[in-house]
């Protein structure tokens, strides 16, 4: 076996220090709860440096279970980059609402950790595991901070869909395991290919575990629980279940898709297909209709899940990575805008709450205008870059029609994309309010918005990174 | 005649399973129905036994038996449920039970039927030594191959400790405790009440 720890830095690390917080946040008075903050971001940015440190090598660790590859950096990088910037944005909103801080703070740190194990599984088990650890926080979460009754409806959805597809998952890798006999990532393959003809009892196990990670993304017919949630909990826990989890729920999906069964396209195609094509249906047509902020950009999730999956159809997954990457980067700005909204006893719920933003508060307007823009696909932004780089894959992938349909679903998001931008600029304020934004908050959130046209323009670094995945 | 023990043992425990839980479903009282399911989870330890993973089967006892169903016992009798307006409209769904039921059993019976037996290998039980030990076998699996997954189950269970401490905490509250040095402190003037100007007619007085 080897020990050469250096490999799981960041996850050691990470959940040393989480414990370390936990311990010092019950000594600490209220006074000082900003202590618990600033070590959590002290920890994200560790976690960040150590992870990016592996970048050069390849670890295969703890009898397997454990993998650290270029995907595991990028992935773990982009997660605590991410968190990061949750944890700022959120800060104030928590503070100001007297909500209990450290609670968040710790349980969205466990559930990084469980994120950071589920990108570099190494076997089935640690991929259940991992997703389990990133759940579990998140259910507690979404049920913690109860306002309203609708949070206690999304937390019990979210929590029995969970268990449902937990449930799936686990039969499914019990069939995978009875079909091959093993459970390790680098020897599936193998276990496959030793196989003469596809085994039915595989096939069945593919089918359950794609549906546990559907059931992640928010994939069409597993979307149920993502408009309750995103409508019913609080903006800084949408922020958080909205964004990280979803960039792990691509190492998940590569990890096995790619590193499994990535010599055999054929046995899980067909079905990423369909969930594709029913997401960009459902989630870009049901948006139309919304009227609650939070719902809509739940439902255009969806639809941009839609294009994760149809560059996985086309087998490419560096465009799926660059995907993901890019929707992470978008809905972080777009929800992290609203947190900051939601000010002095005000929760922007509807789409009418940002009315006449552009009078209250022209930047933030601003801001929000290049998010929705990116949201989109208006070029030159990253996500009209994503949209095109998924299009040209599945051209190159004889598909032509799948990006024709993509192409008339990005137009129909544009409707419903272009009337939050008019409510913004062309509606009249309800009432008058003044928003402030502390400094550091502000500076995040402007590079934040900012590198969603950046690298829209200069998408080629990105996306030589993406390449060099797979 | 030559009796085969282990046959009959298994018999025995399961019969004795499947009387256990015919009877949790048909107990009209619902503390009568845990302790069955109690008889089950032993019967059913009694057939783990008979498999020879001999550490199984004292955990099943250990912790179904002895804390789950034990917490569930306190839970059922705390909360004195009434089942009769559970049991409401068992009449009307019983022809969707008996489908689903038929469904299962003629499954069951086709596969039975279609599958050769012979061909699964379901040969007698590899006989181990004497002093074999389930739990060495156990313990150095779980600490040497599986000791990263063993870990993050650890952690799993760390979480769910803090998130039912987080959703269940409503803040510190006021303890109905003593405080002695305050209790010896105290003065006459804390606790009596001079009432001044009695008057003739006062039941005080009397």
């Amino acid at each position: 076996m080897d020990f050469s720890l250096k490999a799981m830095l960041p996850e050691i690390f990470l959940a040393t220090m989480t414990c370390v917080i936990l311990v010092l946040d019950l000594y600490l008075s209220d006074r000082f709860r900003r202590v618990t903050y600033l070590l959590s971001q002290v920890t994200l940015v560790f976690a960040a440096v150590f992870a990016i440190a592996l970048w050069d090598n390849h670890f295969v660790l703890m009898g397997g279970h454990f993998v650290s590859d270029k995907l595991a950096v990028v992935l773990k990088t982009s997660v605590f980059i991410v968190g990061f910037c949750i944890f700022t944005y959120v800060y104030d909103y928590l503070r100001e609402r007297d909500i209990r801080i450290s609670e968040y703070y710790i349980l969205a740190l466990f559930s990084m950790l469980g994120m950071s194990i589920l990108i570099s599984a190494g076997s089935l088990l640690t991929l259940y595991l991992g997703l389990e650890l990133l759940s579990l926080p998140l259910y507690a979460m979404v049920a913690m901070i109860q306002r309203q009754n609708t949070a206690s409806e999304a937390a019990m959805k979210y929590f029995v869909m969970g268990a449902l597809a937990s449930g799936m998952l686990l039969f499914g890798i019990s069939l995978i395991y009875g079909s091959t006999g093993q459970i390790h990532l680098d020897a599936l393959p193998v276990a496959i290919n030793m196989a003469e003809q596809p085994d039915m009892l595989l096939l069945l196990g593919v089918v359950f575990v794609v549906i546990g990670i559907g059931f992640k993304f928010g994939a069409v017919p597993f979307h149920m629980w993502i408009p309750d949630v995103y409508q019913g909990s609080l903006s800084p826990i949408v922020l958080f279940v909205a964004t990280a989890p979803k960039i792990a729920a691509f190492g998940m999906l590569s990890r096995f898709l790619w590193d499994m069964f990535g010599a055999a396209p054929e046995t899980w195609q067909s079905f990423i297909l369909i969930m594709a094509v029913l997401s960009l249906l459902l989630g870009n047509i049901a948006a139309i209709a919304q009227t609650n902020i939070k719902r809509l950009l739940g439902y255009s999730t969806i639809g941009h899940v839609g294009f994760i999956f149809l560059a996985i159809y086309a087998g490419n997954f560096a465009a799926g990575a660059f995907y993901v990457l890019a929707y992470a980067l978008m809905t972080l700005a777009a929800f992290g805008i609203l947190v900051v909204l939601s000010q002095r006893g005000i929760e922007i719920e509807d789409i009418t709450d940002l009315a006449g933003l552009d009078k209250q508060h022209r930047w933030l307007a601003v801001m929000m205008l290049l998010v929705i823009f990116s949201l989109a696909g208006v070029p030159p932004s990253i996500g009209f870059y994503a949209k095109f780089v998924v299009l040209s894959a599945l051209v190159d992938a004889h598909v032509a029609y799948l990006a024709v349909f993509g192409l008339v679903m990005s137009a129909i998001a544009a409707f419903y994309y272009l009337r939050v931008v008019k409510v913004m600029y062309f509606d009249e304020p309800t009432q008058t309010r003044e928003i402030t934004i502390p400094h550091g908050t502000n500076v995040l959130l402007s590079i934040n918005t900012l590198a969603t046209w950046v690298l829209g323009i200069l998408p080629g670094g990105l996306m030589a990174i993406c390449l060099l995945l797979y | 005649m030559e009796i085969d023990w282990l046959k009959f043992f298994f018999y025995c425990y399961a019969a004795l399973a499947l009387f256990g839980a015919t009877m949790v479903i048909f107990s009209r009282n619902s503390v009568r129905a845990v302790l069955f399911l109690v008889l089950t989870f032993v019967a059913s330890a009694g057939l783990w036994m008979l498999l020879q993973a001999e550490f199984l089967a004292l955990i099943l006892i250990l912790v179904y038996v002895g804390a789950v169903m034990v917490l569930f016992l306190f839970v059922v009798m705390m909360l004195n449920m009434n089942l009769s307006p559970l049991k409401e409209g068992f009449v009307r769904y019983l022809p969707l039970g008996i489908l689903i039921a038929a469904t299962i059993v003629a499954q069951l019976v086709w596969v039975y039927k279609n599958t050769d037996m012979a061909a699964l290998h379901l040969g007698e039980l590899a006989q181990k030594p004497a002093d074999y030990s389930n739990i060495t076998e156990l313990g150095l699996a779980l600490y040497t191959d599986y000791l990263y997954p063993f870990e993050i189950a650890g952690v799993i269970l760390l979480v769910a400790i803090i998130a039912a401490i987080a959703l269940t905490f409503r803040g510190p509250q006021n303890r109905r405790s003593q405080n002695i040095a305050v209790q010896v402190a105290t003065r006459k003037d804390d606790r009596l009440r001079v009432i001044k100007d009695v008057g003739p007619d006062s039941d005080l007085k009397a």
